[in-house]
């Protein structure tokens, strides 16, 4: 039997027709094909194989011709082949190739689930809801998205069964892969919520260290927590972690959040019978059976011992009680005699929740801090660039960073301003956070060392220089590298950010001026 | 459903050194390479605004862009302008473009229209021209207010021949007169004697012989030319060689039909055939037949009409019926005939551009390399040029289809949104003009539109629909 198909005004040329043809020929129960245009040529190899009729001899070159011999054959079916046959996907080559848009990178990536998104805070919303639409969850590193903006995505994003990290998230783990300024860690049994960047670094990559792993880091943007947005991603976090099978341990980082989101992740966390550590910085307990972190490294350290099985008592853990060939008091002593000008800590800092945590230990220890954001603010700095007595400078913040990198990535203004500390009389003793990890600068030691190396030569005093290294040691820097490089110009290195604070409060007591 | 469970597949939109980052983790990652709305933020407030518009825009897009490409341009005859062009009048000069005043009309324009004038007997000599024109008796009319387009200065008098094409699918005609060829003509401004008789012999001859050589052969189907052209390299556009050389294998043997001399027959095919760009004036009504199917579509935000005049460059679109957006017409970046520098060049001009908007001209570049240098670009960047355009079209054409790309459909239904959200401009291929009447071509090369029209049509349409 002769099944046949007349499409009038089709045009396609004859090489790919061809091609069909020979894949029509390959169906069940077809015995003989033609689809080409109504040609002399095609019409001539029809009446050859007595599949021409009074209709076929009637068409024109401009009609696309499927006709079938065989037995049993549906010829819409052979119809849509031949259409799916005509629409062949263009197959990108190999090599980089970059999108103009976000919904042709999705074409091309047909399963992506994340948007990182790190354009200028006024688009950015825009972008995170195309990516929203998208079914993509998000991370928006930009800054300066609109507070109602925010909202409005994280609403909508759960709705959605997403997440939006951010906006200003600097730091994600997510299935193993770090996103933005993020650590290389352990894969593990931790599961972080975090609202504060430094602070997430700081604390899985000291978990990483004691031989611990993390599940899943999950950024949410330091606004998150305040009144406004009401912690919608930080307890949507928590949510994630509980249902997470991977993670055992929640750990909650952030600044102090607002009260009722504490109340609420405290209800969150009280109905679980995973276990967790919370620490909100400032080191305020809420609610007798909730376990908090006193600093970032003993709030790392609770959920390692944890997350082993062992026992948490409910004291301060100090990486130093890891290190005991390190005699504390005594490198302390010797430190302090070496000081031959000074009085003051000066703090330089890259990660904001890092400089923050310096500040309340150091006003715990030794009385006020000055800063361009004190904690106390009768003490903020008149001019950013003139430090008094003691003082912590993030000098991430956005007065440091108008028109220039981060300085995680790009050391020029914090180099520089080491040195001014250096020759500055007042100052006895220097603490600076090195952050490792991806995102940040390859070499940070390297550029530290470089300009304590010329402060040093220039300078006849001696001033003691303390640093903390936030990384692990699989990081793409080289943590021992690192560590050689800063402590081949007389740079103490501390393992956490806590740890150094509490060395340098040690010298400046045994400095007794 | 968790993203927990999953691989992770990022897009990166932004910094560089985040995606690099990522690639080095072995992470499956792509690289956006982001660029902010046409405008920026007054764009985003648009943007913002539309996406509360209630009325279904893709829905409305899909149904301009399906009958875009439905369409069935055909050639059915030809006709004089003052007896087939509707609206034609006596004391009527058609022009490319969007509407505009004599005093603000360019250079080409202006020597175009003063030849029209020569040509029509209306005046013997420029000043004769100019005199008539400010007494205020002649009446200017985009060529698109008629249904029909016009290549660079696009000059239409009432006694000039055109091509008559009907759009079968809807019943649709559209007009434009046959091209002249190169180097000094009425087109880009040129006027003088041996423009005139050159028109006058297009009257006289060309026109006779091709109208009966029509009548003998019957209608030639112009989509399924034009899908073969592009297959052979033009982009109907810029590049027209092989549409002119198919449509003298459909014409010749009727024309050798006609009852015209020997002589006549053979100078009429010498013409056609020495001139690449004989077809343009096809592909251009080809493609105004098609997207005239599209106006007046309630909701859609596709382009029926990209045209300048030489000092605008306008727009329409489907959902905002006889409404022209308006910016100036751009500077040409090309190559030049030898003597010739930018110095001379005409800011864009012609209806030409409705083939972009049609589906095929820039939009098929990656058709047409062997034009590639002549617009002073590589291959690959005309593989690229039509990979970009995808991104501001709704679809890809079911007839017109590449053979580079695997055959992939030309990127058809150019789309307002798309190229505001995405801050990218159509291409634009297209000759230029001497900016002094008279001259004529100086080179040949790229454009784009000014991006204003594109956000004032926008807000317009948000204006409308919201």
């Amino acid at each position: 039997m002769i099944y046949k198909l007349i499409k009038p005004n089709s045009y396609y040329d004859s090489v790919t027709l061809m091609l069909i043809t020979d894949e029509i020929k390959k169906k069940e129960n077809v015995e003989e094909a033609l689809v080409g245009m109504g040609t002399e040529t095609n019409k001539g190899f029809l009446k050859e194989l007595d599949m021409l009729d009074e209709e076929l001899e009637k068409t024109t070159p401009n009609d696309l011709l499927i006709v079938v011999k065989g037995e049993n054959i549906d010829i819409s079916e052979i119809e849509k082949d031949v259409e799916k046959l005509l629409k062949i996907e263009t197959e990108e080559e190999e090599g980089e190739k970059f999108y103009p848009t976000l919904e042709s990178a999705v074409k091309k990536l047909k399963n992506a689930n994340i948007a990182l998104i790190s354009i200028a805070g006024e688009y950015a919303g825009y972008e995170a809801k195309k990516a929203l639409d998208l079914g993509l969850n998000v991370m928006l590193f930009s800054d300066n998205v609109p507070l109602e903006t925010e909202i409005e995505l994280k609403k909508y994003a759960l709705k959605k069964g997403l997440l939006v990290m951010g906006p200003d998230c600097g730091t994600a783990i997510i299935n193993g892969t770090a996103l933005a300024f993020a650590n290389v860690v352990k894969k593990g049994n931790i599961g972080i919520v975090a609202a504060s960047g430094t602070g997430a670094q700081e604390v899985s990559s000291i978990i990483s260290n004691l031989d611990s792993g993390i599940s899943q880091l999950i950024g949410t943007g330091g606004r998150d927590v305040k009144k406004d947005v009401g912690g919608l991603m930080f307890l949507e976090g928590i949510k994630r972690l509980i249902e997470d099978n991977q993670t055992e341990v929640i750990v909650l980082v952030s600044k102090p959040p607002h009260e009722d989101v504490v109340k609420k992740a405290v209800e969150l966390l009280k109905k679980t019978n995973k276990k967790h550590v919370v620490h909100f910085i400032n080191g305020k307990v809420y609610e007798e059976d909730i376990l908090v972190g006193y600093t970032l490294e003993d709030t790392a350290i609770k959920a390692s011992l944890i997350s082993k099985g062992e026992k948490v008592e409910d004291k301060i853990y100090s990486y130093l009680d890891y290190f005991k060939n390190f005699d504390f008091d005594l490198k302390a002593k010797e430190e302090a005699k070496k000081i031959s000008e000074g009085k003051y800590i000066r703090g330089l800092y890259s990660g904001g929740t890092l400089a923050d945590e310096a500040m309340i230990l150091l006003q715990n220890d030794i009385g006020p801090v000055y800063s361009p954001s004190p904690i106390n603010p009768e003490y903020k700095l008149e001019d950013i660039n003139e430090s008094r007595q003691h003082t912590i400078v993030d000098m991430g913040e956005d007065e440091f960073t108008v028109g220039r990198p981060h300085p995680m990535i790009d050391f020029t203004m914090r180099k520089s301003r080491l040195i001014k500390e250096y020759f500055d009389k007042d100052t006895a003793i220097i603490i600076l956070d090195i952050v490792l990890g991806w995102g940040s600068h390859m070499d940070p030691g390297g550029e530290i060392a470089e300009a304590v190396k010329t402060a040093r030569e220039k300078s006849n005093k001696y001033k003691c220089i303390i640093a903390n290294i936030c990384g692990t040691y699989d990081d793409p820097q080289d943590y021992f590298e690192q560590k050689k490089k800063l402590e081949d110009v007389g740079v103490l290195v501390f393992p956490s950010n806590a740890s150094a604070v509490r060395f340098a409060v040690n010298v400046w007591k045994e400095l007794g001026r | 459903m968790s993203l927990f469970n999953k691989e992770l597949e990022i897009v990166n939109i932004g910094l560089k050194s985040f995606y690099e980052d990522l690639k080095k983790q072995g992470a499956k990652v792509v690289h956006v390479d982001w660029k902010p709305p046409l405008g920026g933020s007054r764009s985003l407030k648009i943007l913002n605004d539309f996406s509360k518009i209630s009325i279904d825009v893709e829905k409305a897009n899909a149904e301009a862009v399906e009958r875009i490409m439905n369409s069935q341009p055909t050639l059915v005859g030809m006709g004089i302008a003052r007896e087939v062009v509707p609206g034609m009048k006596e004391n009527m000069i058609l022009h490319a473009g969007p509407p505009i005043t004599w005093n603000r009309m360019c250079g080409p324009l202006k020597g175009a229209i003063i030849g029209g004038l020569i040509y029509e007997g209306k005046a013997r000599n420029e000043q004769e021209a100019i005199e008539l024109i400010e007494s205020g008796e002649i009446e200017f009319d985009p060529w698109h207010h008629h249904d029909g387009v016009g290549p660079m200065a696009g000059v239409a008098t009432p006694s000039m021949p055109v091509f008559i094409i009907e759009n079968k699918t809807y019943g649709i005609k559209s007009y434009c007169t046959m091209n002249e060829g190169l180097g000094k003509v009425l087109r880009y401004g040129a006027n003088g004697p041996e423009v005139i008789d050159r028109l006058k012999w297009m009257e006289e001859v060309l026109y006779p012989v091709l109208k009966e050589a029509l009548e003998l052969k019957g209608e030639i189907n112009l989509k399924n030319l034009i899908a073969q052209a592009v297959q052979m390299g033009d982009e109907c556009h810029n590049r027209n060689r092989a549409a002119t050389s198919l449509f003298i294998r459909e014409i010749a043997p009727a024309i050798l039909d006609t009852n015209f001399s020997n002589k006549e027959k053979k100078k009429v095919l010498e013409f056609i055939n020495s001139n690449d760009h004989f077809f343009l004036n096809l592909s251009m009504p080809a493609a105004k037949s098609a997207t005239l199917a599209a106006e007046g579509i309630k909701g859609s935000t596709v382009v029926t009409v990209m045209a300048r005049n030489g000092t605008d460059f306008g727009i329409r679109i489907a959902g905002l019926p006889n409404k022209w957006f308006v910016g100036p017409a751009q500077e040409v970046e090309g190559l030049y005939f030898p003597g010739f520098t930018k110095e001379d060049a005409n800011p864009d001009i012609g209806d030409s551009t409705i083939t972009e908007t049609g589906g095929f001209g820039a939009f098929a570049m990656a058709a047409a390399p062997a034009i590639v240098k002549f617009v002073g670009g590589t291959v690959q960047e005309a593989i690229e040029t039509t990979l970009k355009m995808y991104e501001i079209t709704e679809t890809e054409n079911n007839t017109y289809k590449i053979p580079f790309l695997n055959f992939r459909g030309t990127p058809t239904g150019l789309n307002i949104k798309k190229v505001v959200e995405k801050g990218i401009l159509p291409r634009i291929n297209t000759g230029i003009a001497h900016k002094k009447p008279g001259i004529g071509q100086v080179g040949a090369g790229l454009t784009y539109p000014p991006m204003n029209i594109f956000i004032d049509a926008l807000e317009a349409f948000v204006k409308e629909y919201l």
